[in-house]
């Protein structure tokens, strides 16, 4: 049951990434990246990784799509202008990935059947959970995410204020 | 929810057989479509039907009264007409992101219903991250606006578009500001948590918590407002300059959906401030049901009743306020935002922990809610009297009879 | 189990929703008329001919905009599970929050020291 469902949302992920690289109109392809993100958002609902499945869709889905949209609106290239897509490289791509796709069964055959699977505690991954952790273990990396985020401020208003 | 299945599993044993996963599904799949077809849409028709009327008050004309009594049919015909519409696409548009934009923009508003309370019990699933998730799937919408806006090919569509997604993800921060309050008097983002965690009278609730709650509950308000593209925030689809904003381009049904989504938003928007900060379900009836066990059914329905009635009452706040205030222009739109809202939720914050550690030291605190209570009071008793002072000085009878 | 039966209504609605839609707007392409004409399909300009391309390069001001909300809402995300653990952690996660608040709240001072939220 859980098995389908990660593959059916798996593969919605793919083919949303597929779409994303083989559409020649930028915002086409911001599009089919959403898809993607939903999807990979519903990959960690499976998880039970409740604080990242909100993070996935508010800050990735919502906020970077709305950025890269008013982004390449701001940009507004043509199809015209952009570059023809070089036809070799993704030849060696298809190859790559598809030796990727293979080594990886291989290592699947070659391991067997996992083993026990390991049973996740309780409240895993939920907000209580991962806050807790954030606020007692890791509390000098939050400490710095808030400095990060300044640093991103101010690196805003230096880009735009360029542009302006 | 499960209490619910709980309830049916009980009286109908032939469902006993059956695993009760299933049933849980089946249950949930009912109720869901039971809620999309009769509620959203019932909701979203009928409000068209009002606001047209009450905008007719309002300026001091009619409005519909032609179909069936006193109009109300009005929304019928509409939908019907809409239905035998040509659906069409214009020739300069993206045809995919044109057909698709109005699904997901529906989607988007639909599912934030998973978590919209009806009654104790009575809500489609209780997740734990719960208003959390309310945030993250309504910024889902801003795509498929941008969608329709940029896929339409038409100027119009465009700027309503790009303006809305810029209004959206401003008013984001505020409104998710304005929320953490209640999230630190709760210890919780579930949506029947927080609602717990108010009492059943109303100067319990977490408007008239203290003074910074008070605020923020303004504060949400208005954002939510913004949010939904209501005036005085709706710069996005202002008629006068843009036509109709990124659903210019949109005929028939397509069309219908937009303004569906846009209808239920207005449902939205009520029933979560009446979650957060307006008491919920809460009635006083609850504080009985221990005593009477019996009760404990018709005390949900009265909770129930109580909260629809609250949130449809704040429906008509917002359809009141639309026909009352005139539009913003977008630099003041954005400086409401970003240096009122901000700001201040920002002292929100801070002011409800020094609040909480307070109280927790003085337990006289716990009376500045009555204060509250009776200035929060006090706001439409005002504006009660402005009005009849207005009628008197106008030498203009009072009407209060809806229906002319 | 739990988790994911949680979950289950999110998905199940979601498809509902597309589904609702889909099915009633088939249905009004079959019901509804189709009589096509070269100006019908013109971008609407209030009746006028349309006069240039909209594919026109948009303001930064969007741009700028986009760039804060982000900033900003990741700030909003990080406060959320500090507030829902407030209780449990007292005064040393108001020490923590204080910090980081502060620093957060110098930003917004200087993004509007600087002028970045002006709309001009």
């Amino acid at each position: 049951m859980e098995a389908v469902a990660f593959y059916i949302i798996a593969a919605i992920a793919v083919f949303g990434a597929l779409l994303m690289i083989t559409r020649r109109n930028p915002l086409a392809g911001a599009f089919s990246l959403v898809v993607s993100l939903i999807a990979l958002a519903g990959i960690y609902a499976m998880l039970r990784a409740e604080l990242i499945f909100i993070l996935q869709i508010l800050v990735y889905a919502g906020a970077i799509m709305v950025l890269v949209i008013f982004t390449i609106m701001l940009l507004n290239l043509r199809e015209e202008e952009l570059e023809e897509p070089p036809a070799g490289k993704i030849k060696t791509l298809i190859i790559l990935a598809a030796v990727a796709f293979g080594c990886y069964g291989i290592i699947k055959v070659l391991s067997g059947a996992p083993d026990e699977v390991p049973r996740v505690p309780e409240n895993f991954g939920s907000v209580e959970k991962v806050g807790e952790l954030m606020l007692t273990s890791y509390l000098y990396p939050f400490e710095i995410i808030s400095v990060v985020l300044l640093v991103a401020i101010v690196g805003v208003v230096l880009l735009a204020k360029k542009v302006i | 929810m499960e209490r619910l299945a709980d309830y049916i599993v009980y009286n109908l044993p032939f469902l006993q057989q059956i695993p009760r996963v299933i049933v849980d599904l089946i249950i949930m799949l009912f109720f869901a479509t039971c809620m999309l077809l009769f509620w959203v849409a019932l909701f979203a028709g009928i409000t068209s039907w009002v606001e047209r009327r009450v905008a007719g008050r309002i300026q001091s004309r009619i409005g519909p009264n032609r179909v069936g009594p006193q109009g109300f049919l009005q929304w019928i015909a509409d939908g019907l007409k809409c239905f035998l519409k040509e659906d069409f696409v214009p020739a300069a548009a993206d045809k995919k992101l044109f057909l698709l934009a109005p699904y997901i923009v529906f989607a988007g508003m639909f599912a934030v219903f998973v978590v919209v309370p009806f009654g104790d019990g009575l809500i489609i699933s209780n997740l734990n991250i719960g208003i959390f998730y309310v945030l993250a799937i309504s910024s889902l919408v801003v795509v498929g606006i941008l969608m329709s806006g940029w896929s339409s090919n038409n100027k119009w569509s465009l700027l309503g578009g790009m303006r809305s997604a810029a209004q959206i993800v401003s008013y984001e921060i505020p409104v998710s500001l304005a929320i953490l309050p209640v999230i630190l008097l709760t210890g919780s983002l579930g949506m029947q948590d927080i609602i717990r965690a108010q009492g059943p009278y109303p100067w319990q609730w977490f408007a008239f918590h203290n003074p910074f709650t008070f605020i923020a509950f303004f504060i949400f308000f208005i954002g939510a407002l913004a949010e939904g593209n209501r005036t005085p925030f709706d710069i996005p689809e202002a008629e006068s300059e843009l036509v109709a904003g990124y659903n210019t381009e949109y005929s028939g049904m397509r069309f219908v959906f937009f303004f569906f989504a846009e209808w239920a938003n207005l449902y939205i928007i009520a029933a979560l401030t009446v979650t957060l900060f307006l008491g919920g379900w809460n009635t006083p009836a609850h504080l009985y049901t221990n005593l009477f066990g019996l009760l404990h059914r018709s005390v949900d329905v009265a909770g129930t009743f109580v909260f629809i009635l609250k949130s449809l009452f704040l429906v008509f706040v917002i359809i009141w306020i639309r026909w009352t205030l005139p539009r913003l222009r977008v630099d003041q739109m954005m400086d409401v935002c970003w240096k009122y809202f901000v700001p201040f939720s920002f002292a929100n914050i801070v002011g409800t922990i020094i609040w909480m550690v307070l109280a927790d030291a003085a337990p006289v605190l716990g009376y500045v809610r009555y204060i509250l209570f009776v200035v929060g009071l006090m706001v439409p008793l005002a504006i009660a009297m402005k009005i009849t002072r207005n009628f008197r000085l106008a030498k203009s009878e009072i009407h209060l009879n809806p229906f002319i | 189990m739990l988790a994911a039966s949680k979950y289950a209504p999110v998905v199940l609605l979601f498809v509902i929703a597309l589904a609702i839609p889909v099915l009633m707007i088939g249905i009004a392409t079959i019901v509804g008329p189709r009589r096509l004409g070269v100006k019908k399909k013109v971008p609407f300009e209030c009746g006028t001919e349309p006069i240039g391309d909209t594919r026109k390069r948009f303001s930064v001001r969007f741009f700028l905009v986009a760039l804060l909300f982000i900033v900003f809402d990741v700030e909003a995300v990080f406060i959320f599970p500090w507030a829902v653990l407030f209780r449990q952690l007292g005064l040393f996660g108001f020490i923590e929050m204080a910090v980081f608040l502060f620093i957060l709240i110098l930003g917004l001072v200087y993004v509007w020291k600087k002028g970045a939220l002006e709309w001009e």
